[in-house]
């Protein structure tokens, strides 16, 4: 399945897709050494972001998240690419700082986790 | 969005990486928010100075930026984690105290004004009626929008710093016009007769509104430090962003009916008060949430004056403020009662809770959310009971 969305920051990238339904927080939400999600509540508890395409509807919390994710990018723990329903500021400005392709505007209830996906520019592939 | 060809330019880096950044930044944040361009801004109040929250990351990334990016308007300066120049006294750690420098420095390599305050507006960065700004702190960003008439969106640290070292920003929200009327009526029929009363006021008004913008009603006058607890109080327990008030604020006469109201009566004062005080005897005062004008430091020099204080009194002010306060002679008054100023600082950035505090006692009603939110206990008293409680005989 092909779907365009909207480039939020310009990459190619791919990897297996790890989906959050609910929005998610960087700052207290994800450990920035390890990529382990922190969250109590969220579904990917336990699990590590790291390399992985991450789905999740939109950002939440703090805007120090956006930090939070270019230290991920620092630490080799952030995930190779990030797909929102809607992005906003936090997760916006992470991305770009830290340089990991972001596309919005995808209907994610199409992507399971497990998935193999491939990110390039605006288009989703899966 | 539509770039002029001197942002085309940016956005291709043909003037440095970190314009680039701040570029990019910009342009992805115009196309989430449907902005149709950029406009300039006169100045910039920089969020996200805290060692605390900035941590590692933050610091790696400014530092990376401070490479070949630079101020290009008007830059100040959030509240540190610690006083710059008096950390050893306020018991802050050697590496916590380093790093902060660290993020300081940047910053001062960046061209921004180490002006370290939550209250711009009081130490040099005063934009006009209807001038575009790109304000972090959201204190700031309400006072700004609603009493002075500027006109700036919720920035986050980035964003502002990406205004800053372009000196614009993209062309939505509380830019423009419309997105300016009140969306939610507050009828006020409650006694406000000391800043601490405005302070619970928007505590409870920014519970209900969020992130909309109140209309107060019945408000018949209210001074500099009134208008700024409220700012901060409403910014804090929501997202307010701006607020007007009937009669007194610039844009209250914006038009656009407000289809719901709200009363704000005697006992909404009373139960928010009583929401604000935890159990137990407080170890630690605090005053300054926003940082104190020079009429509230010469009020405490008054309280001050011949008395003693026991245990730890802070009162939180910018260095413009403290220096004013020096020439003015309340100083040496504070000082000598053992009262402390934490100057470039606050309660709410410095790392209270691993300085040993249990309960605080502080005039500020965001003071006590966020004090909550890092594990403390509070209790939300008038400035002069802070002082009665600082100096009470144990």
């Amino acid at each position: 399945m092909k779907i365009k969305g909207r480039a939020i920051f310009e990459g190619k990238a791919e990897g297996t897709a790890l989906v959050s339904s609910s929005p998610m927080s960087f700052y207290g939400g994800v450990n920035p050494e390890t990529g382990e999600v922190t969250e109590r509540g969220n579904e990917l508890l336990g699990q590590s972001v790291k390399g992985k395409v991450l789905v999740f509807p939109n950002g939440k919390g703090s805007t120090v998240g956006s930090y939070v994710l270019y230290r991920m990018a620092k630490n080799g723990v952030a995930p190779c690419a990030i797909i929102n329903a809607k992005c906003e500021t936090i997760v916006a400005v992470g991305a770009i700082i830290s340089e990991i392709p972001c596309v919005d505007n995808v209907d994610i209830s199409k992507i399971v986790s497990g998935d193999r996906v491939r990110v390039d520019g605006a288009t989703v592939k899966f | 969005m539509l770039l002029t060809r001197e942002e085309e330019g940016m956005l291709a880096g043909r003037e440095g990486r970190a314009t680039q950044k701040a570029m990019q930044i910009l342009v992805a944040l115009g196309k989430i928010y449907d902005a149709k361009r950029l406009v300039r801004v006169s100045s910039v109040q920089v969020s996200g100075v805290s060692y605390k929250n900035l941590g590692d990351a933050g610091l790696e990334f400014l530092d990376d930026l401070a490479e070949d990016g630079r101020a290009r308007v008007k830059t100040t300066l959030n509240p540190a984690g610690m006083s710059l120049t008096d950390w050893e006294a306020q018991g802050i750690d050697k590496r916590f105290a380093e790093k902060q420098l660290s993020v300081i420095d940047a910053y001062r390599r960046l061209g921004v004004e180490i002006s370290c305050t939550c209250t711009p507006y009081l130490a040099g960065n005063e934009p006009r009626f209807g001038e575009h700004v790109a304000w972090g702190e959201s204190s700031a960003v309400a006072y700004a929008n609603s009493v002075i008439g500027a006109r700036t969106n919720r920035e986050g640290g980035p964003s502002a710093l990406a205004a800053s070292l372009t000196g614009r920003t993209p062309l939505y929200g509380l830019h423009l016009t419309e997105n300016r009327a009140p969306t939610l009526a507050v009828d006020v029929d409650a006694l406000l007769a000391s800043p601490e009363d405005f302070s619970a006021m928007g505590y409870f008004a920014g519970k209900l509104v969020k992130d909309g913008i109140p209309i107060f009603r019945g408000v018949r006058r209210a001074n500099l430090e009134e208008l700024k607890t409220l700012s901060a109080a409403l910014a804090s327990s929501g997202g307010v962003a701006m607020f007007h008030i009937e009669g007194l604020t610039p844009e209250y006469d914006l038009g656009g009916r407000t289809a719901e109201a709200v009363t704000f009566a005697q006992n909404d004062l009373e139960e928010t008060n009583a929401s604000l005080n935890d159990e137990g005897t407080p170890d630690f005062v605090a005053v300054g949430c926003p940082h104190c004008s020079l009429a509230e430091v010469a009020e405490l020099a008054g309280l001050l004056d011949g008395r003693k204080v026991r245990g730890e009194f802070w009162i939180c002010c910018s260095r413009e403020v403290k220096r004013q306060s020096d020439e003015a002679g309340y100083s040496q008054v504070i000082v000598g009662s053992g009262a402390k100023f934490a100057t470039d600082t606050c309660m709410v950035v410095a790392p209270v809770e691993e300085l040993g505090f249990k309960v605080v006692a502080t005039n500020s009603a965001k003071a006590c959310h966020y004090l909550r939110n890092a594990g403390l206990r509070v209790r939300f008293m008038p400035l002069q009971e802070c002082v009665a409680e600082a100096t009470r005989s144990p």
